[in-house]
Order: C-alpha cells, then structure tokens, then sequence
C-alpha cells in the first residue's frame, strides 16, 4: 500500500510539476499583471481600470459579444452536421467500414490547422482552384472572391471542429439500444418523433460535451478567423495579441485573456442551466 | 526500479550538457540571415547559429517576457529601440570599439548611433535600409502614384495593406499631415489618427483584405488579384523580376524609410559571437550576395560591388536623387503612442 503510494506520486511529480509550473504560476502572474496599470504620472499602481476598459470601451465588448455569438452559430451548424454523420458512423455503417470512417475523419488532423487552412485558401481565392473550374465549365464569367468574408470564416471554423463533436456522438450512439428504435417503429411512430423522443434525449450527454469542446475551441481560435475572415472580422483572441504585441499593454492584454475565460465559462454555465443539465452528468 | 529511472536522469544530464557547442542566437527578419552565410561563418569560427524569425513587435514582445534573455543579437529597426529601451531596459549598450566601423557608411552609422542613444550610451548599429510605398501592377492600375491610391474608389476590390503603424504614418502623409512632427504632441497626434481612423474605415469597401505576410501579399499581386498595395521596395522588386509591369514605386508624398539595426539584448549569453556576426555580415562580400539575395541595400560601405547589377538597377529605377531626397525617415517613436495606435488599429478592424 505505502509503496503503491510512493509510485503514484513518482509517476504524476512531472504531471503536476509541468501543471504548476507552466500552467499555474504563469496564469498567477498575468493576473496579478491584469490588475495593474499606470497611473496619470506613468507609474504603476494595483487598479480595476483593465477591466473597466473592457466594459466602457464599446469595441471591445462589442468584439467579444460578436465573437461569442459566431461562436455560438458554429457549435449549432456543427451539431448540425454531426448528428447524421455520427448516427451512420455509429448504427449504420457496417463493422469493417466504420473503422475506415472514423480515420477518414481523423486524417485532416493529422497536418497542423496552418495547412488546413492554407488549404482552403487555395482553393476559394480568387485565382484558386475552384473558381478555376467554375470558369472552365462555364457557370461564372468573372471569378468570384470566396474568402475573407464571415460565411466562408465559419465554414472554416466549422471544419476544424467537427470531429468534437463527432468523436462523443459516436460513442453516445453506439450504447444506445437499436430495440428502442425498432420498438418506437413497430407502435408507429414517425422519423421525427423518433429522433425527437429517443435520440437526442439519449445522446444529450454526448451532445454537450461535444458543444462545449467545439465552443471553447471556436471561441480561442486565432487562426481561421484571422486568416480566412475578411477585413471586419476582428475576433477577440487577435485583440488580446493586439493588447500583447502591437500596444505593448500586457495589463490590458491579461485582463482580457481574463474576461475571456470567465465570459466563456459563463456561457457555458449558461447554456447548462437552460438545458437542464449539471456538469458532472455530462462528464460522466 | 529506482535504479532505472536514476540511470534515466542521468543520462539525460550527460545527453543535454554535450550538446551545448558553442551557439549564436539570432532573433530576426526573415531572410535577415541567409543560409548560405550561415554556413560560412560557422565553417570561419565553428560556432552554430540559431536564426528565428519574428518582426519588430514581437521581437520586443519576446525580449520583454524573458528580460532581454534568450538571444544574442536582435535586429529592431531604428526607430523602435530607445524608447523601449528606456521602458523595459531590453539591451546592452553596444561596444563600438569591438566593431569595424570601417565596414560602415559613415553616415549611416552616426546616425543609427544618434537615433538610438539613451542616457548618453548607444545602442545599435545599422545593417539594411529600405522603404514602405506602394507596389503598382501599372497594366491595371496606371495612374496610382500617391498613398492616395490606397483609399481611392477607382481600385475597389484590388487595394492590399498590412494594419499597422506604417499604414497610419502613410495616410497621415496622404491626408496633408506630418506625422512625425507630431511625435512630441500627443495631442493633436489623436486629432491626427482620429481623421485616419475615419477615413480608412470609410475605406474599407475598397480595400481587398489587410495583408499579414508578405509572401501571401506577393502572391495576390502576381496573380493579379491586386493592383496597388502598400509594402516594402523588396517585395515589389522581386515582383518586376517575373512581371515587367509590376514594379515599387515611391509614392509623391515620399516614401517611409527605415534602418534595421544589430543590437544585443541585454542578457545575451555569447557576446563575443555577437559582435563577430556582426563584423562577418558587414565585410563588403557578405553584405553583398544579402542585398543580391533579399534585394535590400546595406550599411556596408563597398558592397555595392558584390551586388548583383539587377539589384542595383532597381535602385536606379525606382528611387532617382530627388525620390530619395523626398523619403521620410522614420524618428524614434516616443513611448505610448503605440498604445494609441493599437486602439485606432482595433477600431478600424473592428468597424463595420
């Protein structure tokens, strides 16, 4: 027993060494950072004024609550997407395919988002490829530009996150007992009644925890946004690299990184409560 | 057990102190340090270089999270060290007796020396020049000779710029400002970015995206995706490389000249390699096949010989006497106005 003990702690010191020490400390000091600023005589002072600007200054919050919103719209046409693709994944597909499928969804993970991305813009810019056959086959005279607009932003995004909600989808589905399907048919009960009744309040678990991966993720994507979004698509993660890099303000920089996560946690929290859920049931 | 993860640690501690040779750590541009001269000089002295690439914020960014460790030599433009210097105490004032100033053009040097100098002591020294202005595809965009161009409704769709300071400075030119007389009025520089701020984002219809690489910039402007861009002469050099018709042209209101610098960050490791770096890729030879290769004129005096004469055919090309005498040299940025730059840069990406 005691040895067992002794190697447990062994064996997790480096976990909790990198946890404390790379994750801890450094959120510890940007909050100490955040609730600093200078005072009108440039020195620096403890002050709330961060936090404030956030608040006070409308193209910040306005960021944060477009961003959110964006957000929002891309976990739900995830969802969207996943639910069918999981159920053929999950019921449909026979044994040996099912395999194959689920790495056809990993694959594009397999290169780094950067090239994904770059990717997509290859084939949607104006000069891509894309367009290229539209012109050869003739459905369009003049190229049209594809990217750096809002629509193709949240394709991108929605791209990126599909296999999160996917993955839980499809182990979800799989524990659910195709006799209750069968049974709901045989009493003559409709597709939609079916889905309704049987499917989705058994795959909720499934569908939160995808929900919250895809939104999280979305909401602290820096790339998509700020490479395939056109010229009015600020998201909020650049304004904090902005805060970082161009203004040199890391004060204002780790107070947004701040409100980030509480917001973020908020929404989450949130959108819990409204469902009627608890945390730990859909971790479970 | 224990014997074996003992015998782990300490081969680890063997593995990690042999392979600690000697070593350069350059923080940079990209194509700053051409590999071929890389090569060179750890085949002269036998010690490795490290380059990683960055651009002048980050590279403060990166300096002031490690207190001015981790690099041994950085290359910030001029107008970007003594201010920060002053801040955030980032570099080491520079040992000049240590450098061959013969290998100078003596003007540039004194007066990267006057530009960078904090509490009486120095900092940098000069290594390339260029200029920000415009990149014209003249087949489609004939008449585009001003930063004007930028925001005119002709080239709706087919304008590119960085959002950045550059582009705040240029339309400050372009709407009858001097920006840099304003540095010391903070003021009436508000008042000044304010206006800039209006009309970029009245702009914003016209302008295709705002461009974070150069070489995805160039890549628009080759396929003629874009006409008029805002950018570095390089760029639009190697572009009238491939396509006569697109060249750099130096806009009426002068184009914005920058110096980027050596300077050794104040924690630097290996000082020595430093200031061998320096005089290596300052010898006329060196500094030569780098403007041949990357486009950009040196500080090294003589290296115009070793340069390729395509490269110095641009230069005739695009900037006659009076073009240069008309540039507009970047003074040193007085501290917190990047703060209000930042907010301006947010507000216009922001708008709708």
């Amino acid at each position: 027993m005691q040895r067992s003990r002794l190697v447990f702690w062994i064996f997790c010191a480096p976990v909790l060494c990198w946890l404390f020490l790379l994750i801890v400390l450094p959120h510890l000091d940007l909050l100490r950072m955040s609730f600093r600023g200078e005072n009108d005589y440039g020195d620096m002072v403890w002050t709330f004024r961060n936090y404030k600007t956030f608040f006070t200054e409308p193209i910040y919050w306005l960021t944060f609550v477009r961003t959110a919103l964006y957000a929002v719209i891309t976990t739900f046409i995830t969802f969207l997407l996943a639910m069918p693709v999981s159920f053929y994944i999950a019921k449909l597909a026979r044994a040996r395919i099912q395999g194959a499928l689920v790495i056809l969804l990993l694959l594009p993970f397999w290169v780094s988002e950067l090239v994904r991305i770059y990717g997509w813009m290859i084939l949607l810019r104006e000069s891509g490829v894309l367009n290229f056959f539209m012109l050869k086959l003739g459905i369009v005279d003049t190229p049209i530009e594809m990217l750096y607009n809002d629509a193709t932003m949240i394709m991108g995004l929605v791209y990126t996150s599909m296999l999160f909600m996917v993955v839980p989808l499809v182990s979800v589905m799989e524990s659910l007992d195709d006799s209750l399907i069968e049974a709901a048919h045989d009493l003559g009960a409709g597709q939609f009644t079916i889905w309704r009744t049987i499917i989705l309040p058994h795959c909720k678990p499934g569908i939160t925890s995808g929900s919250i991966v895809v939104f999280m993720l979305t909401l602290g994507n820096y790339l998509t946004p700020n490479l395939m979004g056109g010229k009015n698509s600020l998201w909020f993660t650049e304004q904090i690299y902005n805060q970082f890099i161009a203004s040199f303000n890391w004060n204002q920089g780790s107070a947004f990184g701040f409100l980030l996560l509480l917001l973020s946690s908020f929404i989450i929290w949130l959108g819990l409560r409204l469902t009627r859920q608890k945390l730990d049931e859909v971790a479970s | 057990m224990k014997r074996i993860v003992v015998f782990a640690l300490l081969a680890m501690f063997v593995l990690a102190g042999t392979a600690r040779a000697e070593t350069l750590k350059i923080l940079t541009w990209k194509g700053y340090a051409p590999q071929k001269l890389i090569d060179a000089f750890e085949k002269e002295t036998g010690i490795d270089v490290e380059v990683t690439f960055s651009n002048n914020e980050e590279m403060i960014a990166k300096l002031r999270a490690t207190r001015g460790a981790g690099f041994d030599l950085a290359q910030p433009s001029q107008d970007r060290i003594s201010s920060v210097q002053e801040k955030y105490n980032l570099y080491q004032p520079l040992d000049y007796s240590r450098i061959d100033s013969a290998l100078f053009i003596p003007s540039m040097l004194e007066a990267v020396k006057k530009n960078t100098k904090v509490s009486g002591k120095s900092f940098a020294v000069p290594f390339c020049w260029g200029t920000s202005g415009l990149i014209v595809n003249s087949d489609k965009a004939p008449g585009a000779d001003s930063f004007k161009a930028l925001i005119d409704s002709k080239y709706k769709g087919r304008v590119s710029y960085r959002l950045k300071r550059p582009t705040l400075i240029a339309m400050g030119f372009a709407l009858g400002y001097n920006p840099f007389d304003l540095y010391d009025d903070p003021k009436a520089y508000k008042a000044m970015l304010d206006k800039i701020a209006d009309t970029l984002i009245e702009a914003k219809p016209i302008v295709k995206n705002y461009w974070a690489n150069g070489d995805s910039l160039l890549e628009s402007m080759r396929s003629e995706e874009v006409f008029v861009a805002m950018a570095w002469d390089a760029g639009g050099w190697k572009l009238h490389a491939d396509n006569k018709a697109i060249d750099f042209k130096a806009p009426k209101e002068g184009a914005l000249g920058w110096i980027d610098t050596f300077t050794i960050p104040s924690k630097a490791e290996n000082v020595d390699a430093a200031y061998k770096w320096i005089n290596f890729i300052m010898k006329p030879e060196n500094a030569g096949y780098f403007s041949s290769q990357e486009k950009y004129a040196t500080a090294s005096k003589g290296a115009l010989k070793y340069t390729d004469k395509e490269v110095a055919a641009n230069f005739d090309r695009s900037f006659p006497q009076e073009t240069i005498d008309n540039i507009n040299w970047y003074p040193p940025v007085p501290a917190n106005l990047e703060r209000m730059e930042g907010m301006v840069l947010d507000k216009i990406k922001a708008a709708q």
